[in-house]
């Protein structure tokens, strides 16, 4: 392996850097907030329930490439689709492989918040009650941040999953990372080198991830914030 | 639309069915490699000696790390170029590539292999000690011990683990299309294409792989049920 190789093709694999960042963030920001909507629509039970239920079934049970195939190449198929308002939008490569994304991650988020709500003691449940808050307050200020709390660690491993699936943006002909690579791969009959140095890439976005949600853990933890205020 | 799906020459049903045989065949054929690769790895990194820990530990973090799809195209485009070069070394000069049937079998079992050390490795550890203390007792050797006595008790526990690897490869696997093998997602793309009715077809590529994965989860519970049937009715 020619180690000058890999070093010359990181400046120009740092341009997919920043898309691949943009589709990772935008799609988390997005499933996040989705995951937790319905991992609370999943607590109202009945249709809630198995509407929540059905979507994370198939959203789990399929490759995240024939979602964003369907969703890229697929809609395009139905007329309605193409005379909508969002048919800009949906025209995009870079807006389908965010939704896309986000649509995956958001499954999978609401698991992990699911998993982060039950974990939530009954008692700080009921003291909150007899402190007389709201229910909104009870919900706002103890069950989802002590829920949040806990479903981080799984969370943080759902970061890297997400930041990995970027990748497959690629496909759809968006030139992140692994676009970029592919094609001076391509073009330099190199692929060992230029595929190593796109590996380094992602492994220090996912390391600076697990380093990230490792501190946050530190400092969300109860002993750590008691600390704190002695 | 239901001759879109038909057999034969003018519906696409056995194109379908043919490349999720293939997808079934890649998938299983990787997984099993794979799987015998994640259990060296845990091995070596439940090793005394400090080289195949690091060793160990640099594979499964360099893959769980990096995107699937970038282990395929090295995989993809760098196979060819490793083969001659050791082909280069017996003298041969000649051009020589892996087809990609076994580009995919190869790059889902470097994957397993990754995935599943962590599985392994949290199985054999969780063999209680006395277990083995027991085995050398009765006068076995460090390798019986292992084999009689740790590893089947490993394999039981490292069950439900592995049934989640299982479904990561099966989903990765639909990623191996990029190298045109002719698998259900490269067969689903190209019945798309050629029919002008791609979401028609992606959607019925997701429902044979919601298939496939549901199934699966069936067939590893059983296992479970199975492998566990001497702990009926015992309380842990």
């Amino acid at each position: 392996m020619n180690l000058d190789l890999v070093w010359s093709s990181l400046p120009r694999l740092l341009d997919g850097l920043v898309l691949t960042l943009e589709l990772a963030v935008l799609s988390l920001a997005i499933g996040l907030a989705a995951g937790i909507g319905l991992a609370l629509l999943r607590r109202t039970g009945g249709a809630g329930r198995w509407a929540v239920d059905a979507y994370v079934f198939v959203f789990r049970g399929t490759p995240l490439l024939v979602q964003i195939f369907a969703l890229y190449f697929g809609l395009g198929q139905f007329e309605a689709v193409r005379e909508s308002v969002l048919w800009p939008l949906l025209r995009e490569p870079f807006w389908c492989a965010v939704i896309a994304l986000a649509l995956n991650t958001a499954a999978y988020t609401s698991e992990i918040v699911r998993g982060g709500l039950e974990a939530v003691p009954r008692g700080a449940v009921e003291a909150a009650e007899a402190l007389g808050l709201r229910r909104a307050a009870v919900w706002l200020t103890v069950v989802l941040p002590l829920a949040l709390r806990q479903a981080l660690p799984a969370y943080g491993n759902e970061i890297v999953l997400m930041v990995k699936g970027t990748a497959l943006a690629s496909t759809v002909t968006l030139l992140e990372i692994t676009g970029i690579a592919r094609q001076i791969a391509s073009r330099t009959y190199a692929p060992l080198e230029i595929f190593t140095a796109a590996g380094i890439l992602y492994l220090a976005i996912n390391l600076l991830a697990v380093v990230g949600v490792r501190a946050l853990e530190r400092r969300l933890a109860p002993e750590a914030r008691a600390a704190a205020r002695r | 639309m239901l001759d879109l799906f038909s057999l034969g020459p003018r519906g696409w049903g056995d194109e379908l069915l043919s490349g999720t045989v293939v997808t079934i065949a890649v998938s299983v054929l990787g997984f099993v490699l794979g799987c015998a690769l994640g259990l060296a790895t845990a091995v070596a990194s439940l090793s005394r000696r400090l080289a195949p820990r690091w060793l160990a530990d640099v594979y499964t973090t360099i893959v769980r790390g990096v995107p699937s799809l970038l282990v395929i195209y090295l995989f993809f485009f760098g196979s060819s170029g490793a083969i001659m070069f050791f082909a280069r070394m017996f003298g041969y000069t000649g051009f020589l590539s892996l087809d990609a049937f076994s580009v995919g079998v190869l790059a889902l079992a470097v994957l397993t292999g990754a995935y599943s050390a962590e599985v392994f490795r949290g199985a054999l550890q969780a063999v209680p000690r006395g277990q083995m203390e027991a085995g050398r007792a009765v006068g076995l050797s460090d390798g019986q011990v292992f084999r009689y006595v740790r590893l089947p008790q490993a394999l039981r526990l490292a069950l439900p683990g592995l049934g989640n690897v299982w479904q990561l490869v099966l989903k990765d696997s639909a990623l191996v299309s990029v190298t045109a093998l002719a698998e259900l997602m490269r067969m689903t793309s190209v019945a798309a294409r050629s029919t002008g009715q791609p979401f028609t077809f992606y959607v019925a590529a997701g429902i044979l792989y919601l298939l496939l994965t549901t199934v699966s989860t069936l067939l590893f519970v059983r296992a479970e049920r199975r492998v566990g049937r001497h702990l009926a009715g015992v309380r842990s």
